[in-house]
C-alpha cells in the first residue's frame, strides 16, 4: 500500500479543469452535416480530464480495492478463487475478441468448437448431458432451470403443479427464482444435523409440487447426507430436482450431481471454473439437464455433425434467455481452465477446497462456536458469533469490520439466516497453508481483542480508506445519483 | 441490533412466524414481535398491502426489509386490510423502537371469528422463542 491509497479520492467529475482533454482530434476532412437542432444541446457534463488524470484516478481507486490477487477472499458461497492469468491471455486472442455475433457461424468454427467442447466437458463433470451456455450468471441459470421444469410439466399436461419446495439452507436466489416464475415457494426446514428434514419433505411433496430447489452442499457447507432419498421423495410425486450448482467447487471430479438424482443444475462458471467475478467481469451460468430434458433447453445450442459444428434449436426449446450466445469470453476462460486441469487433476480442486475449509474450521472451532462443528464440512463452513454478543456485546458485523484492519476481506456474514450472528467462510483451494494460517491467526487475535477491548471492534475498521459506513442510513435514504 | 432485553407484550397474541395480533374494537392490529425486530436488525423498508386487500391467516401479505434480510409478514388472522401505518413506511425505525406500539403495521377486519384463539399467548410464545423452537 502506498500513502495515496488512504486519501479520499474525488470522483472523476471533480477532477480536471474546463476544456482539458485527453486527445486532440484532427480537422474533419469530410463535409459536416449538422445534427437536427432538437438532438443537440449546449451543455454536456462529461469529465474534462487528461489521460494522466484518468490513469492516476483509477490507479488510486485500484489501490483502495481488495482483490483475489492480493490475498484470501473468504466470501462463503461465492468461491472467490484465484483465477489463473493464462485464462485472460486466451480471452484476449484476436480470434475471440474480433468475433461479431452477427457474422456467419460458419466463419467461426473455432468458437463453436470451444462452446461444444465446453458443453461436453461440463455435461461429463456434472453427469447431465444436456447443456446450455447462454445464461449470464447463476440467478439467470435458476430462472432458466425453472422455465425448463415448467415446460416439462406442461408437456405432460400436469398444469396443476404450482409449488416449488426450497430448503431453508438454500441460496436466497432459489426462492426468488421460483417466485419470479410465478410459482408458490414452500420452505422446507432443516433437521438438527443441517440436512433437509425428510419427514417435513414427505409431508410437503405432492402432486402439486413442481420440484425441489436444492443447494448441495448447502449454505451451511454440509453435504446432504440423504441426497438420494431426498431426490426419490420428489421423483415419487412426479416432481423434478433442481440443483443449485453454486457450491459445485466441493464436488468437481468427485461426485456428479446427475448421479445423485439431480435433474437440472446450473453451474456458475465464474465460481467453480475460475472466471473472474465480483466486479471482475460478467459471469456465466451454464444450465445442465438430464438427457430427456435437453429438448427444452434454450436455443441455440451447439451441435456436432460429422466434423462440423453448428447452432441448433432443441425440439421444444423454451426460447432464448439471453441475446446471442451468452457471455462468450467468460466461456473461453472456463474452457482454458478446464483444459489446463484436465480430468486427471480436476478432483484436486474439490479435494483441496474441502481440506482447506476443514483446516480453517479445525483452527477456529474452539474459539468461535461452530453450530455443525461435529460434522466434516465441505468447501465452506459456518460459525456463529453469538457467544461474543452475550459476553462482550460484540456482533458479527464488528468482527467482520475488524478483519479488514488485518488486511483481509471479511467472510459472508448474517447468511444463512438460519444461523444467528453467522460467519460463512469459504477459503477455496487456491490458498496456501501460510495464507490460511494468517487468516486464522487474525480471527483468533480478534477474539482476544473482543474480550480485552471490545470497543476496538465496534469502531473498526481503523485502517481502511473509509471507516464504518452507515449502512442503515444508506438503505433508508439512498442517494443514487451524483449532483455537483 | 440492540442489546436491550426482549419484551413480550402480554396483551398480544403471537404467531410462530413472529407476528403479534391485538384486538382493538372490531379490528385486529398486527405487527412484528420485539424478538423479530431484534433478530432482523435495523429495518429499512416496509411494504404495505393496499387497504381493502383480502388476507388469509398464515399467508404472506407484506414484506419487511432490514440491512440483513428481507422477510415475509404473515397474516395472523384472515380478513380485509382496514388500515396501514403510514408512519412506519416513512420511518421504518419505528418498528425497531416500539414494535408493539408506534411500530404497528396493519389493522385487519377479521372474517373468521375464533382465529385469534388459535394463536399463542405471550407466555407460550416466549417459551418457544427461548427454547429455540422458532426460527
Amino acid at each position: 500500500m502506498t500513502i495515496v491509497a488512504n486519501k479520499p479520492e474525488p470522483i472523476v467529475y471533480e477532477l480536471g479543469a474546463p476544456g482539458r482533454v485527453g486527445a486532440v482530434l484532427p480537422e474533419c476532412d469530410v463535409p459536416l452535416t449538422p445534427l437536427p437542432a432538437h438532438l443537440t444541446r449546449e451543455e454536456l457534463p462529461l469529465p474534462q480530464v487528461a489521460e494522466v488524470d484518468v490513469v492516476r484516478h483509477f490507479t488510486r481507486l485500484s489501490q483502495k480495492n481488495y482483490c483475489v490477487d492480493l490475498g484470501i477472499y473468504p466470501l462463503g458461497s461465492c468461491t472467490m478463487k484465484y483465477n489463473p492469468k493464462i485464462n485472460e491471455e486466451a480471452a484476449k486472442l484476436d480470434g475471440f475478441t474480433a468475433l461479431h455475433p452477427y457474422q456467419d457461424p460458419a466463419d467461426a468454427p473455432g468458437a463453436l468448437q470451444l462452446m461444444y467442447e465446453l458443453q461436453e466437458m461440463l455435461g461429463e463433470i456434472c453427469g447431465l448431458p444436456g447443456v446450455t451456455l447462454q445464461p449470464a450468471a447463476g440467478a439467470q441459470g435458476e430462472l432458466t432451470g425453472i422455465l425448463i421444469l415448467h415446460a416439462y410439466h406442461r408437456s405432460r399436461g400436469e398444469t396443476q403443479r404450482h409449488k416449488v419446495l426450497v430448503p431453508d439452507s438454500a441460496h436466497g436466489t432459489n426462492p426468488a427464482s421460483s417466485a419470479m416464475s410465478g410459482y408458490q415457494v414452500v420452505q422446507v426446514k432443516s433437521d438438527a444435523r443441517g440436512n433437509v428434514d425428510l419427514d417435513e419433505l414427505r409431508r410437503l411433496a405432492d402432486h402439486e409440487t413442481v420440484g425441489l430447489m436444492l443447494t448441495n452442499p448447502n449454505t451451511l457447507g454440509l453435504f446432504e447426507e440423504h441426497i438420494r432419498e431426498v431426490c426419490q421423495i420428489i421423483h415419487d410425486v412426479g416432481g423434478l430436482v433442481y440443483g443449485d450448482g453454486a457450491n459445485l467447487n466441493a464436488l468437481v471430479g468427485i461426485a456428479r450431481p446427475g448421479d445423485l438424482g439431480i435433474d437440472v443444475l446450473h453451474s456458475n462458471l465464474h465460481k467453480t471454473f475460475a472466471v473472474p467475478h465480483g466486479g471482475g467481469g460478467p459471469g456465466a451460468g451454464a444450465v445442465l439437464v438430464r438427457r430427456d430434458l435437453a429438448q427444452f433447453l434454450p436455443a441455440p445450442v451447439v451441435v456436432k455433425k460429422g466434423k462440423q459444428y453448428a447452432f441448433a434449436t432443441p425440439k421444444k426449446s423454451i426460447g432464448r434467455v439471453k441475446s446471442f450466445y451468452g457471455n462468450f469470453l467468460a466461456l473461453v476462460r472456463a474452457y482454458v481452465y478446464l483444459r489446463l486441469l484436465g480430468k486427471e487433476h480436476l478432483a484436486r480442486v474439490a479435494e483441496d477446497a474441502v481440506i482447506n475449509a476443514n483446516y480453517l474450521l479445525a483452527r477456529l472451532r474452539n474459539t468461535y462456536h461452530a453450530p455443525f462443528g461435529d460434522r466434516r464440512c465441505k468447501h465452506e463452513f459456518v460459525l456463529t458469533g453469538t457467544p461474543f454478543v452475550e459476553k462482550y456485546g460484540v456482533h458479527t458485523l464488528d468482527i467482520a469490520k475488524r478483519i479488514q484492519d488485518y488486511g483481509f476481506h471479511p467472510p459472508t456474514i448474517y447468511f444463512p439466516l438460519t444461523v444467528p450472528e453467522c460467519l460463512m467462510i469459504e477459503p477455496t483451494e487456491t490458498q496456501s497453508k501460510e495464507s490460511l494460517d494468517e487468516f486464522a491467526d487474525a480471527l483468533l487475535a480478534i477474539a482476544q481483542e473482543a474480550a480485552a477491548n471490545p470497543q476496538i471492534l465496534k469502531d473498526a475498521p481503523h485502517t481502511a480508506p473509509v471507516t464504518r459506513l452507515d449502512d442503515v442510513k444508506a438503505a433508508r435514504e439512498p442517494v443514487l445519483g451524483y449532483h455537483s | 441490533m440492540s442489546d436491550k432485553p426482549i419484551t413480550y407484550s402480554p396483551d398480544c397474541k403471537y404467531t410462530e412466524t413472529h407476528e403479534w395480533a391485538r384486538q382493538e374494537g372490531d379490528l385486529i392490529v398486527v405487527g412484528i414481535s420485539d424478538y423479530a425486530q431484534n433478530q432482523l436488525g435495523d429495518i429499512v423498508f416496509v411494504e404495505m398491502p393496499p387497504i381493502g386487500d383480502t388476507v388469509q391467516a398464515g399467508k404472506a401479505f407484506s414484506v419487511i426489509e432490514s440491512v440483513k434480510a428481507a422477510s415475509d409478514i404473515y397474516a395472523p388472522v384472515s380478513g380485509t386490510v382496514a388500515a396501514t401505518n403510514a408512519d412506519v413506511v416513512n420511518d421504518p425505525a419505528l418498528v425497531n423502537q416500539d414494535a408493539f406500539g408506534a411500530g404497528w403495521l396493519v389493522k385487519i377486519r377479521p372474517s373468521q371469528p375464533g382465529e385469534m384463539d388459535k394463536l399463542l399467548d405471550a407466555t407460550a410464545y416466549q417459551q418457544k422463542v427461548e427454547a429455540g423452537e422458532l426460527k
